[in-house]
């Protein structure tokens, strides 16, 4: 369980063993949407030091793996994510808009402005509100496999969390319901090598994250998470088999936090411009470019043309959602019960009152 | 009517509820082969097998999450924590992520979960088979907090619970399960979320009590009768959101209110009860509001009964409302 899966070899080509085999247009279609969530990011760290927007959790370096796995998951699949995984949002057709608007938190965002950014939630594709928490999805995504299971469907769940979420009590929870009750889970950990500031090592003295599974009765698999083929090919998998009733999955992608855990955050702290420097060399985008070019499919004209119409896409969409008016102030006391409780149609007459 | 004991009542909800509607499943730590440890589960998974019916892992965090999933995908998880004092594992699943789905997803998520818990003193069980929690799940904005003290109560909040689409922590008096006997309609019986019961009028002084002190509070009151005072009894049933109409009517019509529970007194929901009175009822009051509660000490296991509030602690402070 410590070796490492990849499909997209050192010389660009695919090992013919471990390739998807996915269709022209799906590979262009993977390699648009991380160049759309390179461009998203880099907008809205740009947005948050110009202060139009308070907070920013960046995915930069982990490209491969939300929209890898994104694109394996099938309409009625469930996604527990984490606040890093906007891509597998984006892949499962989240407008732009709607992530700008949740980062905005005014009118353009359906989620009301309830949360900070970057704690994603569209009921359209079964994407669950994100928590701050880490790891408090897991055993909801086993709650929710075991319902379709119950049901007789073939559908799964996909939870995703970083190495900092291993050490949780609700990964040991949700790992141990998933293979007591045998459900169809994938469990997706975006091992990022650093929990903010703390490395992997301090999160655990075991050989590797996947090897974890084996103490749950199930399988845990080490893929290469900057390679978005291996990404696509292990989860599709595990996806696969959990809807077969075959069971969950843990699947441990290795892969870098380029960027800072969130804009609050100064990683020159805690690890060196070296390091960096060295995980940079394997960006999954330039790298499945690489493998696009060797195919093919993309040269030097149409790359820069994919990222500049990404650019172009979040300019456009952080235009609409700027434009939105703020949240109605009256929305602070709705959706806390299905109906308004007597205490807080109370609270809420009397700020009304305050403002008149 | 038949007449049934709190925990056939409970018993029979469940039954009944999950015999209606399919999406019911229940689940927790020996709810199923063993029928819970107060057998409030027997037979159920006998009955509507062991998918349905699920013993689960011992990790209350686990249950909890795991309920919370099913119900975002259409399922009506009723949850079954042994005991009350348990549930501090699964805090974060019940305050974060349960009572906020609603709010934090705009309403586009919800998850209707009823969690059942035994709560309270008066089995001799010590710190850790006694605590009463109910403040901690009413400061929580998005839960709906329910204590029945009458068969008939229990049996029809707990479908309420079932059939609703908030979350609902519902507090079981443990002290009650075999002690009381009641009538109970048999088949459908609902008692609606969020209205007080009157359990015994009076004129000149309301006493507010829940779960297990409804019985306290009732005693109490034939003490006072005996004095010449004519208490009136209020079980608010639903702690949260609070039947405030039922108690302001009362208070402001006797002028006088004792509120009384076993949990500690400091910042205990009595505190809440206390403070919405003196709010609306001000200038109808002839006397301070009074607490008769649980010390601000653990549950002790040797000194329970020194520690539970009896008819006679009751008595004093209706007796000191009176003499204001």
């Amino acid at each position: 369980m410590d070796s490492m899966i990849s499909v997209i070899r050192p010389d660009g080509t695919a090992d013919p063993e471990q390739d998807p085999g996915l269709p022209e247009e799906d590979l262009l279609l993977l390699y648009r949407k991380m160049a759309l969530l390179r461009a998203f990011d880099e907008k809205a760290i740009a947005l948050q030091r110009a202060g139009r927007i308070g907070f920013f959790v960046p995915s930069a370096g982990q490209e491969a793996c939300s929209v890898g796995a994104g694109h394996a998951l099938r309409d009625g699949d469930w996604i527990f994510p984490s606040y890093r995984d906007h891509g597998m949002a984006l892949m499962r057709g989240c407008p732009l808009e709607t992530l700008l608007g949740q980062i905005y938190g005014n009118a353009a965002d359906p989620t009301r402005g309830r949360q900070m950014p970057s704690h994603w939630c569209d009921r359209s594709i079964r994407l669950v509100s994100v928590s701050s928490p880490v790891a408090t999805q897991l055993p909801q995504a086993v709650g929710a496999a075991y319902a379709a299971k119950l049901r007789g469907e073939k559908v799964a769940s996909i939870a995703s969390f970083g190495d900092g979420g291993t050490s949780t009590g609700e990964f040991h929870a949700a790992m141990n319901f998933a293979g007591v009750f045998e459900t169809p889970t994938v469990f997706f950990c975006e091992n990022n090598q650093y929990a903010i500031s703390v490395p992997v090592s301090r999160q655990t003295a075991a050989s590797s994250l996947a090897v974890k599974a084996q103490a749950y009765g199930f399988r845990g698999i080490r893929v290469d998470g900057n390679d978005v083929l291996a990404v696509r090919k292990v989860v599709g998998d595990a996806l696969a088999r959990a809807r077969d009733g075959k069971g969950p999955t843990l699947i441990e992608a290795l892969t870098y936090r380029i960027g800072p855990h969130s804009t609050s955050d100064d990683p020159t702290i805690y690890r060196s411009a070296e390091e960096v420097a060295a995980w940079r060399e394997k960006d999954p985008i330039r790298r499945f470019a690489a493998f696009l070019s060797g195919r093919g499919l993309m040269d030097d004209a149409s790359i820069d043309a994919a990222a500049a119409e990404a650019k172009e896409a979040v300019r456009k969409a952080v235009e609409v959602v700027e434009a939105a008016p703020p949240v109605p102030f009256e929305s602070l006391f709705e959706d806390v019960y299905a109906e308004l409780p007597w205490h807080l149609a109370e609270a809420r007459d009397a700020l009304l009152a305050g403002k008149e | 009517m038949p007449q049934a004991t709190l925990l056939q009542a409970i018993h029979d909800a469940l039954l009944e509820g999950m015999a209606r509607d399919p999406r019911v499943i229940l689940l927790g730590e020996d709810v199923g082969r063993e029928g819970g440890v107060f057998r409030m589960t027997q037979g159920l998974m006998r009955r509507f097998g062991q998918e349905r019916v699920i013993d689960t892992p011992l990790n209350e965090g686990g249950i909890i999450g795991m309920a919370i999933g099913m119900a975002l995908n259409g399922m009506r998880p009723v949850v079954e924590i042994e005991f009350a004092d348990f549930i501090y594992p699964a805090f974060d699943q019940i305050v974060s992520e349960l009572a906020k789905m609603r709010y934090r997803s705009a309403g586009q998520f919800t998850a209707p979960v009823v969690v059942r818990t035994p709560s309270g003193g008066g089995i001799k069980g010590g710190h850790y088979h006694s605590q009463s929690p109910e403040a901690y799940f009413v400061h929580t904005s998005g839960l709906t907090v329910v204590m029945p003290s009458t068969p008939a109560d229990a049996k029809g909040l707990l479908a309420s619970a079932m059939g609703g689409e908030d979350p609902v922590i519902f507090l079981e008096p443990k002290a009650l399960y075999r002690t009381v006997r009641g009538e109970v309609p048999e088949g459908e019986h609902r008692v609606p979320i969020g209205e007080a019961r009157i359990a015994r009028s009076g004129d000149d002084l309301t006493l507010v009590a829940w779960g297990a002190m409804a019985p306290v509070a009732e005693k109490a009151a034939g003490l006072a009768a005996a004095e010449g005072v004519s208490v009136e009894v209020i079980d608010p049933r639903t702690l949260w959101p609070l039947d405030i109409g039922t108690i302001v009517g009362s208070v402001n019509r006797t002028g006088r209110a004792v509120i009384l529970h076993e949990a500690p007194r400091s910042c205990g929901f009595g505190a809440e009860v206390a403070a919405l009175i003196q709010e609306r009822c001000f200038l109808h009051l002839k006397a301070p509001v009074y607490r008769v509660a649980g010390f601000d000490t653990p549950f002790p296991y040797a000194l329970e009964k020194s520690y539970l509030p009896d008819p006679r602690r009751v008595l004093a402070a209706v007796r000191a409302a009176m003499a204001f």
